[in-house]
């Protein structure tokens, strides 16, 4: 059974997003890359300069953060160090113990990543393919965990964690996230399984594969490139989430990296060089995910806007 | 529910004969039998969004302290809030969000877009195109908390880049407190957040800009409109799905702004740069007023819900007009 369903893969939604389209575009931007008149290199000189704008903030974090506060206030924000110091940086590494915030982080957020994943197929299974009575409802419902202010969930969840042990718990923040991530994974992967090939399905039903053996064997891996981008869409905003990580993990030892970095801020000891390596080390995991899954990105940001 | 998977296909086909079939896409099998897999996600909406929020909404009809249990005290909470300043300044400040999370990148974002699409892209090539989108995206991928620090530690008070650079060429007098004063603290934190949104429109409309058929614009601009023009009655209407879209997750983003707030100005000096959400927080935290900060909460949440209402309203009857014509 499940050899024809894996010849029939390649034929089925996965693909139409990415490969086939991007080549054909570049060769017709190429064909046109004639004529430039005063103004086309004038656009681009001010494209350009909005492009430095925007970095620059990123440039001067970079310098800054290997000058000493003497070199600093000597030369000011604008030069390079006049040689590489480290103290600010190993400073602030040491004082939040960075690697532990680090694996907090990872940790917090790959698990949302993958049951928040799990989730939305589960719910998108049964209502885009079961098409389960009132769907239009549920996913508004759904959708609301996405919605809300988190501040209105606060109060009664910071009582609720308290009593069954878990405030202060890293498990409190992984269950909040799974369904605050999964309402959204859920609403796009609903749209899509809505729009699944009938003929695949009926084909495995056929051959009397049963509704979990369909959902595994294949739904699962059909959608697999949109639940990749889900993972890593998922992964990057828990990454990123504030308020309730500030809220429930406060013990230091359990925190993650933008909060023990947010919570040092208003500290005396930070000197201007300490602070500006404390935002190095802040941006620098999320620039490495930017980095690694771009192409993935771009994509899925793509996929997200047009359902 | 069990009890319905069983009498699964020939009889389900026969009861659904003579309706408007409701069928799974799996044939077969019936739409009923599908709850099963809602049950962990519901059960986890229940636990985590629904039972609070209903619990939130009992509050604000509470005096609260977190220590003594609660006391009904009916529509107190909501008396003291439609006559509390601070919180009417805080909602005034959330319009200053709107303006610079979604008017100021959603306008300038079309017009980057476009830009970066149409002539940049090409006349220069895609390769320079992509790498400035990569570079106006650069400020989404941070955590908020990290971008408000970035360009809180640009303008520190003492010895920060912006006051040096000032000083440095001869314009010391500006130099300012610009994040501890309260006359620059709302357009400082405007600024920082201008920077954080304007690369999500640039890449969702860039995408939304290769629907666009190249056609249109050579039988447009055979027909002799002008840049603007083509830029105002093709792209603008193509791509307005995407506007709505951005438009609308931009306005949730904004009433819901936190981070920043919290960590460069704490809704002050005074309160010139207190938002709903920062307020509610500081309410439940500080202040340990929870009912009251329960209040706060669910007015924004109110207010969210309206406007997202109206947005997804307005489209559908702009959807409806356009397919009328």
């Amino acid at each position: 059974m499940s050899t024809t369903i894996t010849v029939r893969e390649p034929a089925g939604p996965a693909t139409p997003t990415g490969g086939p389209a991007a080549p054909a575009r570049k060769k017709k931007n190429r064909s046109s890359t004639t004529r430039k008149t005063f103004g086309d290199w004038m656009i681009l000189l001010v494209a350009i300069l909005i492009g430095l704008l925007i970095a620059v903030p990123f440039f001067l974090i970079l310098i800054n953060s290997f000058k000493s506060p003497a070199d600093y206030n000597a030369a000011g924000p604008l030069t390079l160090p006049t040689d590489l110091y480290f103290d600010g940086m190993v400073n602030f590494w040491e004082r939040v113990n960075f690697p532990e915030k680090l694996w907090n982080s990872f940790f917090i957020s790959s698990v949302v990543a993958i049951l928040a994943v799990a989730i939305s197929l589960l719910n998108a299974f049964a209502l885009g393919i079961g098409r389960v009575r009132g769907r239009t409802w549920i996913v508004l419902l759904i959708l609301l965990a996405n919605m809300l202010p988190q501040e209105v969930l606060l109060y009664p969840l910071y009582f609720m964690f308290k009593t069954v042990g878990l405030y202060d718990n890293q498990w409190a923040v992984i269950i909040i996230f799974v369904v605050i991530q999964s309402a959204f994974g859920t609403y796009l992967l609903a749209s899509v399984l809505g729009t699944f090939p009938k003929e695949i399905l009926e084909a495995a039903s056929l051959d009397g594969a049963s509704r979990w053996t369909i959902l595994y064997r294949v739904v699962y891996p059909i959608t697999k490139p949109t639940l990749s981008v889900l993972i890593i869409f998922f992964f990057i905003w828990t990454w990123n989430e504030f308020l309730i990580p500030l809220t429930f993990l406060v013990s230091n030892a359990s925190q993650t990296v933008p909060v023990s970095i947010a919570v040092l801020q208003g500290d005396r000891l930070m000197d201007v060089t300490t602070t500006s390596a404390s935002a190095l080390l802040g941006l620098l995991p999320t620039l490495i995910f930017f980095l690694i899954f771009q192409r993935t990105l771009t994509r899925g940001i793509t996929a997200g806007a047009v359902k | 529910m069990t009890t319905a998977s069983v009498a699964d296909a020939p009889g389900d086909a026969l009861k659904t004969g003579n309706k408007p079939v409701r069928q799974s896409l799996i044939p077969g099998s019936n739409p009923k039998t599908f709850w099963i897999y809602l049950i962990p996600g519901l059960a986890l909406l229940t636990l985590i969004i629904v039972v609070p929020l209903v619990w939130n909404i009992y509050l604000t009809f509470t005096d609260y302290r977190g220590i003594k249990p609660p006391e009904w005290v009916g529509l107190e909470n909501w008396v003291k809030l439609a006559g509390d300043t601070t919180f009417w300044t805080s909602f005034g400040n959330s319009i200053a969000m709107i303006v610079a999370m979604v008017v100021v990148p959603t306008l300038l974002g079309l017009v980057l877009a476009a830009m970066l699409f149409d002539l940049i892209g090409k006349k220069f090539g895609g390769k320079i195109a992509s790498f400035l989108r990569a570079t106006y995206y650069l400020p989404q991928i941070l955590p908020g908390v990290v971008a408000a620090i970035v360009i809180g530690w640009i303008l520190r008070p003492q010895n920060g880049a912006l006051n040096q650079v000032l000083e440095n060429i001869g314009l010391g007098n500006l130099a300012h407190n610009w994040l501890g004063s309260p006359d620059t603290a709302l357009p400082s934190i405007m600024v920082i957040m201008i920077w954080v949104q304007l690369g999500y429109p640039i890449v969702i409309f860039m995408a939304a800009l290769q629907r666009v058929d190249p056609e249109l614009y050579e039988a447009a601009e055979l027909d002799g409109a002008n840049w603007i023009q083509r830029f105002m009655a093709i792209t603008v209407s193509i791509i307005r799905p995407e506007i709505f879209v951005v438009t609308l997750t931009c306005t949730i983003a904004a009433l819901k702004v936190f981070g920043p707030i919290y960590t460069l100005t704490g809704g002050g000096p005074g309160t010139s740069t207190i938002v709903p959400a920062y307020y509610a927080y500081s309410e439940f935290f500080q202040s340990q007023q929870v009912g009251y900060g329960a209040t706060i909460a669910t007015a924004l949440t109110i207010v969210i819900a309206a406007v997202s209402v109206v947005f997804l309203l307005a489209q559908t009857r702009l959807e409806r007009k356009e397919e009328e014509r």
